[in-house]
């Protein structure tokens, strides 16, 4: 299929040309996803793009069942990312909605729950077990999660006032101490 | 210490294998002299006539030989590595980080040893072993002949034995070992300041999935088979290089080829068994990109081996056999860096492991360079013969191929696609098996349609007529076989269709067979059994690639009856409960748990089986927890009959209990049929591939007949 | 915001659905009857979904085979859907707008998923019509002629070749 039509001769130079542009586009995809593979996490210090949360019905921030990150532009706020089949989410259920009783009054801070790859009769069955009362939705089509590229469940993102990501804690936190001195420094 | 001594060993390899590769190209300096006299300044042509003068047929000699011995060392010095390696897995060194993630006390001794190849480290280094025993039997061969492709061949074999024992010394060592530092414990090289030894009481044990008999032997096959094309590879890159362009390096090669294609073919048969019979799926193929990522080699090297004798016996498709073997064997490295990197499981496993982009640095130099040596000789390679007639056998084989790439084609863009289409529209996306199968069941038909009349079709010359002369009494049986099916078993077109082709190539192999032995029997007076066994003997090429046609038929029928007619069921039984599906009643009697004596508790139900009320034996599908690698297999129960298999799961994610257990039942019809053909491709392999007391005289005479007889084959 | 609005419609339908499944369930155990049938699908019907649909948490396993818990919700949900009367291609379509594209086993995009390989075959065969044309044409006429005959004298040439090569090594 690739045998010269005219032997003896070299290749004309369009069929090298494109023969290095299929290969090098070929390589450049592979490069890239595995540059995306390679990057991890979504990094401290990136302001973060906006996004929009459907929320759970009995789970609304403000009676809204939608709600877009640039709507709490000047509150700082934690994303949660968990799931009912996640055993480790378990662990830090009841410290999140103790942390979240706590700064709930002053307003300042926005707990949102990002329900990923979860049914939501089963989520419904978890937050009611963990008595969990701040905005909570599925992370639809996945597109936030893969937004932050998260590696699994839990994991939990701090964003500041102006909207720039300040930590990112993988795995469940263990004290409410813990989640408190990462809030702490983005309400200064 | 033995560690130690084992990362000595490995560093003072790579050094080998660099002092080989760099010896073996600068032994030619007349290559670099004419790279550089290519390029116009002052200093670079007084260089090219430095390098002139260096070059010596003492000195290359004697420079080739040096590199040839530097090869030759790398075998015993790698097979050093990895008897340090085992002793470290046999004895519980758990201070060594590999050992501690795939073995454990509770492991029997032979799993220990095949643990080896169970982990990331272990199997590269297992890779370069092999690499190096297959480069090694290459150097030790008579060169007389072909010297020029001595440096050559060191060159590339060297290159990528240094990539990749490059990357077990550097990367993934797997005589890494813990210490204890004031900030924790973790794996070093060298034991760092201020630390001590740190040696966990137990290993993580190996993945309870690699413990099955099928996935001990499966991975070696494969890499067999990976590694086995590098030789075709080195021959070709050094057929290039010296502008030897004839086919030289294809008669060099053939065997290697045919070696290579055994062992990938038998990789992916005991890779489908293995998981047939421990995955848990019902099934032996699932599309899954690991897999895919074995099978590209596959279909360039079947592509390749048949385009090859079009070469020889015409002196045509000479690009194209080169773009074959070079796509063959970066489609090898790609095979194994798809598994390894990580690429392709997003969440899992490897994903900041530093070997990810060396190897696609590795695939992209050798790819680039591969294709530019191609278009530098493209006008050297230049066809001696033309095409004659569209039904002629070198234009059956050219269809051959172009179905072969058309699967690579689909397999590529399915592996590629959720990539693609995540960096382009942000959605990832699953391509499973109803892609594949959709896309690559039109082509597998046609490739089955031209397995059966391209035997038929000459070298040279053919038209419909002579086809249609040679094929008739074999496709009116197959028609009648076809109607027979119709009336009796299945109404399904695509089945019929598929059996239809199946019998046809059956049919006409066995009476392409049937006519060469008469002749025989006509003409020599044997009777007919000495005639069969006389023309195998005459021809095994011939021969032993037409058995191997007919395993791949048998094979099309396993194939054809799981994937169109499998059915199933899934329920809840209690004790004593029955149910039935596909002529089969199956009773729940018994459920015990256990714990075995290799660390794991076994839940093991008991079910008769009855089919018309008579009892056929009981079936125990188990689950297998292990407890230290807290992982659960489900183990099928298995009832196999060439008619179809009874394949039996319980179910582990519902409880399993007297009271009530959750089973999952096939029925996979003709699914026998898939390794009674695997096992005749063996035999067919063996009669093809087999070496010939002296290949080289043969080759000659071969040569000769071939001019002479143009039509014979 | 399709997405959302069609969310919430399957959310208020699902309410009333599970209401009615109660008040069912309450009355069955009132007659104590034991199996509950007609609404409730058999796991052969979930499964012949499930086999169609994969999870982002276990990639490139089949959800009517896969063990882990958020598979065995997706296998509870599918149930739920089948018993408000859902069509399977309703339940895949819920799980690719819920999950993503992913969770569909089969590329949704039929022209972006088959487009490129039949461009790319399509291109293979051209190149191998033009180099087969190319490769014809010096010898065209002479090939006709030796075709002509050849279908006359195969079955003997056929005996004549092996029999040529008998000799020929013997």
């Amino acid at each position: 299929m690739t045998e010269t039509t005219t032997p003896r001769r070299a290749v004309p130079l369009w069929i090298q040309i494109v023969i290095w542009i299929f290969i090098v586009g070929l390589l450049a995809i592979v490069a890239l996803g595995l540059s995306r593979r390679q990057q991890g996490t979504v990094q401290p210090g990136q302001k973060i793009d906006d996004f929009t949360l459907t929320l759970y019905s009995g789970y609304e921030l403000g009676g809204r069942s939608e709600i877009k990150l640039s709507d709490l532009r000047g509150k700082a706020v934690v994303i949660n990312f968990w799931a009912s089949w996640c055993k480790p989410c378990e662990q830090e259920a009841a410290e999140l909605q103790q942390a979240w009783t706590e700064y709930e009054p002053g307003g300042e801070v926005v707990f949102l729950g990002v329900d990923y790859v979860d049914t939501e009769t089963d989520a419904r069955v978890y937050m009611k077990k963990f008595g969990i009362t701040f905005a909570n939705g599925p992370d639809l089509a996945t597109s936030i999660s893969q937004y932050f590229r998260i590696r699994g469940v839990p994991e939990t993102y701090f964003i500041d006032k102006a909207g720039v990501l300040r930590y990112v804690q993988i795995g469940p936190f263990v004290k409410v101490e813990d989640i408190r001195a990462q809030i702490e420094p983005l309400l200064k | 210490m033995i560690a130690n001594l084992g990362f000595g060993v490995l560093l003072v390899t790579f050094f080998v294998t660099l002092y080989s590769l760099l010896t073996a190209a600068f032994s030619n300096p007349k290559a670099f002299a004419r790279l550089f006299r290519s390029i116009p300044t002052p200093r670079t042509q007084r260089w090219a006539n430095d390098l002139e003068k260096l070059d010596t047929p003492q000195r290359a000699a004697s420079m080739v030989e040096s590199a040839r011995r530097a090869m030759l060392l790398t075998f015993p010095l790698i097979s050093l590595a990895a008897g340090l390696l085992i002793y470290l897995l046999v004895n519980d060194h758990y201070e060594v980080q590999f050992v501690y993630q795939v073995t454990s006390r509770s492991m029997p001794t032979y799993l220990k040893v095949t643990a080896w190849w169970g982990g990331q480290a272990g199997s590269l280094l297992f890779w370069s072993w092999l690499m190096s025993a297959f480069a090694s039997l290459v150097t030790l061969r008579k060169w007389d002949r072909d010297r020029e492709f001595l440096p050559w061949v060191i060159f590339v074999a060297c290159f990528t034995l240094a990539f990749f024992i490059g990357m077990t010394t550097f990367y993934e060592n797997p005589f890494k070992q813990f210490y204890q530092t004031p900030t924790g414990v973790e794996a070093y090289f060298l034991q760092p300041a201020n630390s001590i030894l740190f040696t966990p009481q137990d290993g993580n044990g190996l993945n309870p999935l690699l413990r099955h008999p099928g996935m001990i032997v499966h991975p070696p096959m494969l890499y067999l088979g990976f590694v086995s094309f590098v030789i075709p590879f080195a021959f070709a890159i050094a057929a290039l290089i010296t502008g030897r362009t004839d086919d030289r390096w294809i008669r060099l090669t053939r065997r290697w080829a045919l070696w290579a294609w055994l062992f990938l073919t038998l990789g992916l048969v005991l890779g489908g068994r293995w998981a047939y019979d421990v995955l848990g799926w019902g099934g032996y193929w699932g599309w899954d990109p690991v897999e895919i990522a074995a099978f590209m080699p596959w279909l360039t090297g079947t592509a390749f081996l048949h385009s090859v004798m079009i070469q020889e016996k015409r002196g045509m498709l000479k690009h194209w056999n080169m773009i074959l073997v070079i796509l063959t064997y970066d489609l090898v490295i790609f095979g194994t860096f798809l598994t390894r990197s990580g690429v392709l499981s997003s969440v899992h496993a490897f994903a900041q492991s530093a070997i990810g982009p060396l190897f696609f640095t590795y695939i992209a130099i050798t790819f680039i360079a591969s294709v530019a040596l191609v278009i530098y000789r493209w006008g050297e390679l230049n066809a001696e013969a033309e095409m004659h007639s569209l039904l002629s056998r070198e234009a059956l084989f050219l269809f051959n191929n172009l179905l072969f790439m058309s699967i690579l084609v689909v397999c590529f863009w399915g592996v590629i696609y959720p990539l693609t289409s995540e960096l382009f529209t942000g959605a990832k996306v699953t391509v499973g098996p109803a892609f594949y199968e959709r896309a690559n069941g039109p082509l597998f038909a046609a490739l089955l349609f031209l397995m059966g009349i391209a035997p038929l079709s000459a070298w040279g010359h053919s038209t419909l007529k002579t086809l249609g002369r040679a094929a008739w009494k074999p496709t009116i049986v197959a028609v009648i076989v076809t109607a027979a099916l119709y009336a009796l078993y299945t109404k399904n077109v695509y089945a019929l269709i598929g059996f239809f082709l199946v019998a046809f190539v059956i049919l006409i192999t066995l009476y392409e067979y049937w006519r060469g032995a008469r002749a025989r029997q006509k003409s020599k007076n044997e009777n007919i059994f000495t005639a069969f066994w006389n023309l195998t003997g005459r021809d095994r090429r011939r021969y032993g690639g037409y058995i191997i046609h007919l395993s791949m038929a048998l094979m099309a029928i396993g194939i054809l009856g799981i994937e169109l007619f499998q059915i199933e069921t899934q329920g809840t039984l209690e004790l004593n409960q029955r149910v039935s599906l596909g002529g089969y009643d199956v009773e729940y009697r018994d459920i015990a748990r256990f714990t075995g004596p290799d660390g794991r508790e076994v839940t093991r139900a008991v079910l008769g089986v009855y089919q018309n009320g008579q009892y056929l034996g009981d079936l125990h599908p188990r689950i297998d927890y292990y407890f230290d690698a807290q992982q659960t297999m489900t183990i099928p129960g298995q009832r196999a009959t060439m008619k179809d298999d009874l394949y039996i799961l319980l179910v582990n994610w519902e409880p399993a209990a007297a009271t009530g257990a959750t089973f999952k039942i096939y029925v996979n019809p003709l699914v026998n049929w898939l390794w009674m053909g695997s096992l005749l491709f063996l035999l067919g392999i063996f009669i093809a591939a087999w070496p010939d007391k002296d290949p080289q005289r043969v080759a000659v005479r071969v040569e000769k007949s071939v001019r002479q007889v143009s039509a014979a084959d | 915001m399709k997405v959302s609005t069609m969310l919430n419609k399957i959310r208020n339908t699902k309410y009333a659905v599970l209401a009615t499944i109660l008040l069912l369930f309450v009355t069955l155990l009132a007659f104590n009857s034991v199996s509950a049938q007609g609404p409730e699908p058999t796991d052969d019907e979930v499964n012949k979904i499930a086999k169609k649909l994969y999870c982002p948490v276990c990639e490139n396993t089949p959800l009517d085979v896969c063990p882990t818990e958020a598979c065995r919700q997706w296998r509870e949900q599918i149930r739920e859907m089948l018993i408000e009367g859902k069509s399977e291609q309703e339940i895949i379509d819920y799980f690719a707008a819920t999950y993503g594209e992913r969770a569909s086993g089969d590329p949704r995009d039929k022209v972006k998923a088959y487009l490129i390989p039949i461009v790319g075959i399509l291109l293979g065969a051209g190149l191998l019509v033009s180099a087969l044309r190319t490769w014809r044409k010096p010898k065209a006429a002479e090939a006709i002629i030796p075709a002509k005959d050849a279908g006359d004298v195969h079955q003997d040439e056929y005996i004549a070749r092996i029999e040529a090569e008998l000799k020929k090594r013997d």
